[in-house]
C-alpha cells in the first residue's frame, strides 16, 4: 500500500470537491443570475451582502429549510435514486482533468490514467440515467416527456462529441490527458498556432481542423449538458421544467447542482483539449524572443507560487467558458426537436468525419 | 490487483446479474445490468486493461443500455409484473443451471493447470491502448475492414426496413 499517494489523492479530491467545484457551482448560478439580469436589462440578485455576493448560501439555505414533498405516485426508489445519479457522474468526470502542474512535487491529477478522455466520456455518458430515472419515477407527463428527450438527445450528440476529440489524438498520439497538455506546452495550444513552436507550417495547417473540431465540441457540450439552445428536456414553457418539475427542496437543488457541474466539467474539458489547459504563455526576451513556461517545478516558494499560479490559470479559463455558457443561454433562442436532431444527425456528425479525414491528410504529409 | 477488491466487485457482479434475473421490474431489471456492467468494467481496470474496461462502460453501460432503458420506458411494459410465475418452469430452469455449474465445477476441479498458482504476469511496456490499436490494425487488418463493411450493411439494411410504407 503506498500511503503516501492514498493520502495526496483523497486530500485533492477533497480540495477539487469542496474548495473548488461545490463553491464554483454556487457562484456560476449567482452569476448566471446577475449576467441574465444584465442582458435583459434588470437588476438580479443584489440584496443579500454587498452585490447580492452572499445569495447562494441564502439559495442553499432556502433548499434545504424547504418541504421535501415527493407525489403520491411516484416510484420512491428511483425517485431518491435519480438526483444523485445526476450530480455523481459530473463531479466523478474530474477524476481525469489535469487541473494544474505540481504542487510540493505531486502532479495536480487525481487518476492520471491512459484513456483518460475515454473515461471522461464514459462516465459522461451515465449521466443521463439520473434525468431519465428521474422523469420516469415521478409518473407525471410532462418529467416523462423531457426524460425521453434528454436521452435521445444525449445519445445523438455523444457521436459528434466522441468524434470531434479524434483528430486531437491524431495529432498527439496519446490518449492521456496530460500528454495533451504536455503536446500542448511544447508545440503550442490546439487553436492558437502563434504560441510554441509558431515558425512550423504544418502547426498552422492544422489550426483548421482543430478549430472546427472546437466548434463541434463545444456545440455538444451544450447538447450534453442541456444548455439553451439545447435545452429541450428542461424547456419551461413546453413541459413545465421537464424532469425536474415533481422535485422539491434538496433533491430538487441536486439536480441543478449537477447540471452545472457537469457544465463546469465540460468546460474544463474543453480547456484541457484546445486552450492548453493550466498553461499560460508569456512572453519573455532572454537571449531571442521565446514564451516562458511557469510551472510548479521551481524550487522552495517559486514552487509553491508557480503551481498555484497553473492552478487559478486553469480555473479562470473554466470560469470564461462559463460565462460564454451563460452568455449564449441569454442570447439564442431554442431550437425545435426536430432541428436539434437534424442539426446532430446531418450536420455535426458529418463535420466531425471529415474532420477526421482532413487531419489525417495534413498528418501524413506533415508527419510529426 | 488486490484480491479484496476481485471479491466485491465479483460478488457486485454476481449480485446484480441475478438481480437481472429475478426483478420483475424491467426498469429494475435494465439498471441492475448496468451495475453488473461497471462490475466488469472494474474487473477489467484491475487487470491493468483499462481501455477494455472504459469502453466496457462507454458501449454497454452508456450507451446500449440507455437504448434499452429508453424502449422499455417507451412500451411502458407492465405485462410482465402482472404474469404468474410459473413454478414448474423456474423449478426445470434452476435445475438445468445447477446441473451445468456443477459440471462447470468438476471440470475446473479436475483441470490441472488450475491447481497451481500462476506465476505473475509480465508487466507490459507498450500501452493497452497501443497494444489493442496496432493488433487491430497490422495483424487483423483485414478482418477490422470486412466487420466495417458488415457493420454498414447493417445500418443500411436498419434505415431501408424502418424508412418501408408499410401496407
Amino acid at each position: 500500500m503506498d500511503y503516501f499517494l492514498i493520502t495526496t489523492s483523497l486530500l485533492k479530491i477533497l480540495g477539487i470537491l469542496f474548495v473548488i467545484i461545490l463553491p464554483m457551482v454556487s457562484y456560476t448560478i449567482y452569476a448566471e443570475r446577475r449576467v441574465s439580469a444584465f442582458i435583459q436589462d434588470r437588476v438580479g440578485p443584489n440584496r443579500v451582502g454587498p452585490a447580492g455576493l452572499f445569495q447562494p448560501v441564502a439559495d442553499i439555505a432556502k433548499l434545504l429549510f424547504k418541504e421535501d414533498f415527493s407525489p403520491r405516485n411516484a416510484n420512491t426508489f428511483y425517485y431518491w435514486l435519480a438526483p444523485c445519479l445526476a450530480l455523481i457522474p459530473a463531479i466523478v468526470t474530474f477524476a481525469v482533468v489535469p487541473f494544474g502542474s505540481t504542487l510540493f512535487g505531486v502532479p495536480m491529477v487525481i487518476a492520471d490514467i491512459n484513456v483518460g478522455i475515454l473515461f471522461v466520456f464514459a462516465i459522461a455518458s451515465l449521466g443521463v440515467y439520473g434525468i431519465v430515472l428521474g422523469g420516469w419515477a415521478s409518473n407525471s407527463k410532462y418529467p416523462f416527456l423531457g426524460g425521453v428527450r434528454s436521452s435521445s438527445q444525449m445519445i445523438s450528440y455523444e457521436l459528434s462529441l466522441g468524434l470531434a476529440v479524434i483528430p486531437i489524438f491524431l495529432v498527439v498520439g496519446q490518449l492521456r490527458l496530460t500528454d495533451v497538455v504536455r503536446y500542448q506546452i511544447d508545440h503550442g495550444w490546439m487553436i492558437a498556432p502563434f504560441l510554441g513552436d509558431w515558425t512550423n507550417p504544418a502547426k498552422w495547417l492544422l489550426a483548421i481542423p482543430m478549430l472546427v473540431s472546437f466548434v463541434v465540441f463545444s456545440v455538444a457540450i451544450f447538447a450534453e449538458t442541456n444548455r439553451l439552445p439545447f435545452d429541450l428536456p428542461e424547456a419551461e414553457q413546453e413541459l413545465a421544467g421537464g424532469y425536474n418539475t415533481e422535485y422539491s427542496s434538496m433533491k430538487f437543488g441536486l439536480f441543478f447542482l449537477g447540471e452545472y457541474a457537469a457544465m463546469i466539467t465540460g468546460s474544463a474539458i474543453v480547456v484541457t483539449l484546445f486552450f492548453g489547459a493550466w498553461h499560460l504563455p508569456i512572453p519573455s526576451w532572454h537571449g531571442g524572443f521565446h514564451w516562458a513556461l511557469i510551472d510548479g517545478s521551481g524550487d522552495g516558494w517559486r514552487g509553491i507560487l508557480g503551481g498555484l499560479f497553473n492552478i487559478a490559470t486553469f480555473f479562470a479559463k473554466v470560469a470564461v467558458l462559463l460565462f460564454v455558457f451563460i452568455w449564449v443561454r441569454w442570447t439564442l433562442p431554442r431550437f425545435r426537436y426536430d432541428q436539434l436532431m437534424r442539426l446532430g444527425w446531418v450536420f455535426f456528425f458529418e463535420i466531425a468525419l471529415v474532420n477526421i479525414f482532413i487531419t489525417a491528410i495534413i498528418l501524413a504529409y506533415y508527419p510529426a | 490487483m488486490s484480491p479484496f477488491l476481485f471479491w466485491i466487485f465479483a460478488g457486485l457482479m454476481l449480485v446484480f446479474g441475478a438481480g437481472v434475473v429475478l426483478n420483475r421490474n424491467p426498469v429494475a431489471s435494465a439498471l441492475s445490468l448496468v451495475v453488473s456492467f461497471l462490475g466488469l468494467a472494474a474487473l477489467f481496470m484491475s487487470l491493468d486493461a483499462y481501455f477494455i474496461g472504459i469502453i466496457q462502460v462507454l458501449v454497454y453501460a452508456g450507451a446500449v443500455m440507455v437504448l434499452f432503458l429508453f424502449i422499455i420506458m417507451l412500451l411502458d411494459l407492465r405485462a410482465e409484473k402482472l404474469r404468474k410465475i410459473n413454478w414448474l418452469a423456474s423449478a426445470g430452469g434452476i435445475a438445468v443451471a445447477v446441473a451445468l455449474s456443477v459440471q462447470i465445477l468438476y471440470v475446473i476441479g479436475n483441470f490441472r493447470f488450475s491447481q497451481q498458482p500462476f506465476p505473475p504476469l509480465a508487466r507490459s511496456t507498450v500501452d493497452d491502448v497501443h497494444h489493442v490499436g496496432s493488433l487491430l490494425f497490422e495483424n487483423y487488418n483485414l478482418p477490422f475492414q470486412i466487420i466495417g463493411v458488415l457493420v454498414l450493411v447493417a445500418t443500411i439494411g436498419v434505415v431501408v426496413l424502418s424508412k418501408r410504407e408499410l401496407r
